[in-house]
């Protein structure tokens, strides 16, 4: 198999814009949640997507959804653009699990219904196979079959996320957009919607697009990690090496944050400023140098470059002088 | 003397199912300074038992106990008119969501200002500048500015930091803070926990965090109480619960999660099976038993309290045959 037919899912330079009204009489300001984002995901490969809230990881989710359109550039499955795609045809091979079991369930649909309900739309099979495919997923996410005729309030949270996970796999899809899908849940059920995820994708050779802001969950869980920061992309590595080496003084912040069970660690010091970005006020040079506790003078006015790493790359003016050799004097 | 004392607290509530035990019979004790996380998941309580301090409990939720007295004063028998002299004033809570917990239609300075002028005659003025002086101290710049602007014009870390300084308008000896940083970003939630840190060590206040993240009570506190059904299942520093867990729940809770270096990156992790039980109706013996993997016939009887070493209390039976385990 040569390398393109690994790529299962595709970004060309996406970039999405919203108009942001600023009061009756004021001019609408252009808010740009994804900015020139390019991303390849390899056929059954786990790529988490890490940042803070605002960075535009959820808006990223709907567009490979096809629930929003980019403002410019390309998503393609398997080397099809999504745009030139049925939105039908696309959800049979991306299909999500959203973070909040409470609200993604419609609370008057019993639970058959629910999973039944994707079945239904793409008009496969009769009512009694419908039910028995049903049937199979709860085996599968381990569901007992007398939940049939339950509604979701009368779940769990854990179960809930069960239904969410069979109703997003009944109908055999390729990728899975896992949207913080353990964020509302409590630790011990974590546990189990993660052992969980990690089976059926061996079992199922799913593809996981898995969004977090939990990084000690995307250690344990992703294959290759995208941090974001204020719409763009700003390092891509494999997952042993962003851990172990993080180029991106904010991938730096975000893993000094991780707060692990250890009574002899007090709570880490960021570093990062107090100065909250606004992204509807765009700063000159690189987007996170406000913040960044190492900036350089080059970093307020130079958009940062990519500087490649062995496994991935970052961009970032400090990265770039770590990684390649000191320039030679031109004469 | 203690600041707080909370000797075997019970909270019922009333359903149409019967009675549904949500606290039944915790004791704790809490000095000046210190730090008390009371970590379980949801539906263990943790939740009610700080309302209950607060006497903020639902109105159909009864609250009874052998004793709860803050500074000396006890709080069974107080009036209404002394529990609000003390609310908000000596006593002060931190809300988990601060984007519900602050008026919308009020400005900051205007909610801030409140909170000392209900509590204390003084000038606006004063309490102008208290408001500024302590939204500097959370880290907030620009405080004048921020003074007049609305609970919607501002994120939802400087919300949250705006609720720590209303707590301390008054100089409170004790803070109650529910969740106070899981609606948080990590950078964040690593700012604002220095942030109380640092005004605990200011203020000498008493400060009781109530979380599910066991990162963070492993961080901030000096004692842990871990709840499951109701119950301190386990207590003792933060250093006994952490190193040495002995009840099951708390050793299960502390396999549940990834940790860096730790956990195997891929491979399944530990998991509590089963569910938590239903609290209403006649409870008896360990409430974990069903999810246990080492219960006995004995578990369904009474359970003493065990302590393996002095200020580390374990309420489980089976403590010998996990030793032999170990």
């Amino acid at each position: 198999m040569s390398s393109k037919d690994d790529t299962i899912l595709e970004l060309r330079d996406v970039t999405r814009t919203f108009r942001i009204s600023q009061g009756m009489f004021r001019q609408k300001a252009t808010l740009t949640a994804v900015a020139g984002v390019s991303l390849k995901v390899k056929r059954g490969e786990v790529y988490a997507l890490v940042g803070e809230s605002g960075s535009g990881k959820s808006t990223l989710a709907k567009m490979l959804l096809g629930l929003l359109p980019p403002s410019s550039g390309e998503i393609l499955i398997d080397g099809t653009p999504i745009a030139a795609t049925d939105r039908i045809a696309v959800a049979r091979r991306i299909q999500p699990i959203f973070q909040d079991p409470y609200s993604s369930l419609n609370p008057r649909k019993s639970i058959s219904q629910l999973i039944a309900l994707p079945l239904v739309v793409h008009g496969i099979g009769t009512s009694a196979e419908r039910q028995k495919k049903v049937a199979e997923m709860l085996d599968v996410v381990g569901l007992p079959r007398r939940l049939l005729d339950a509604s979701p309030s009368q779940l769990s949270g854990g179960q809930r996320q069960r239904v969410a996970i069979a109703r997003a796999l009944v109908m055999k899809p390729e990728v899975v957009i896992c949207d913080e899908p353990t964020s509302a849940l409590d630790v011990s059920v974590q546990a189990q919607i993660l052992n969980l995820l990690l089976e059926l994708k061996k079992e199922l050779g799913l593809t996981y697009f898995f969004i977090s802001h939990n990084l000690a969950v995307v250690e344990h869980l992703a294959d290759r990690v995208a941090v974001m920061y204020l719409g763009r992309f700003v390092e891509e590595r494999t997952r042993a090496g962003l851990f172990a080496q993080p180029r991106h003084p904010y991938t730096r912040a975000l893993l000094e944050s991780v707060l692990t069970p250890d009574p002899d660690l007090g709570v880490p010091d960021t570093h990062l400023g107090a100065t909250f970005p606004n992204p509807l006020t765009p700063v000159a040079g690189c987007a996170f140098h406000p913040r960044c506790p190492s900036a350089l003078e080059i970093c307020r006015v130079a958009p940062p470059p990519v500087a490649q790493q062995p496994d991935g790359w970052a961009t970032c003016h400090l990265a770039q002088a770590a990684s390649s050799p000191a320039p030679q004097p031109a004469h | 003397m203690a600041l707080l004392e909370v000797q075997n607290l019970v909270i019922d509530i009333p359903t149409d199912a019967g009675v549904l035990h949500a606290v039944s019979g915790i004791s704790f004790s809490l000095e000046r300074g210190e730090t008390l996380a009371i970590v379980g998941e949801s539906g263990s309580g943790k939740s009610l038992t700080s309302l209950a301090l607060m006497d903020l409990l639902p109105r159909r939720a009864q609250r009874k106990a052998d004793r709860i007295a803050f500074d000396g004063t006890d709080l069974q028998s107080i009036s209404a008119s002394g529990m609000r002299k003390l609310r908000g004033n000596r006593m002060a809570m931190i809300f988990q969501e601060p984007m519900t917990s602050l008026n919308p239609s009020y400005t900051i300075g205007n909610q801030l200002m409140e909170a000392l002028t209900c509590h204390r005659r003084v000038p606006a003025k004063e309490a102008r500048d208290r408001a500024i002086h302590l939204l500097e101290k959370v880290g907030i710049t620009a405080a004048d500015k921020r003074m007049g602007q609305y609970p919607h014009q501002l994120s939802g870390g400087l919300r949250q930091r705006v609720m720590i300084a209303m707590a301390l308008m008054c100089g409170p000896d004790l803070i109650i803070a529910d969740e106070p940083t899981t609606a948080l970003d990590v950078t964040i939630q690593a700012q604002i926990l220095h942030l109380i840190a640092d005004l605990q060590k200011e203020f000498g206040m008493a400060v009781i965090l109530i979380t599910h993240d066991l990162g963070v009570v492993a961080r901030v506190a000096d004692k842990v109480g871990v709840m499951y059904a109701g119950r301190l299942v386990e207590t003792g520093s933060a250093r006994d619960v952490f190193k040495d867990p002995r009840h099951p729940y708390t050793r299960g809770l502390l396999e549940c999660i990834p940790v860096p270096g730790r956990t195997q990156p891929g491979m399944p992790l530990g998991a509590i099976r089963g569910q938590v039980p239903n609290l209403i109706g006649k409870l008896e013996g360990c409430a974990f038993r069903n999810r246990c993997d080492f219960a006995a016939g004995e578990c369904a009887g009474t359970i003493p309290l065990a302590a393996p070493t002095p200020a580390h209390d374990v309420r489980c039976v089976r403590l010998p045959a996990l030793e032999a385990t170990a």
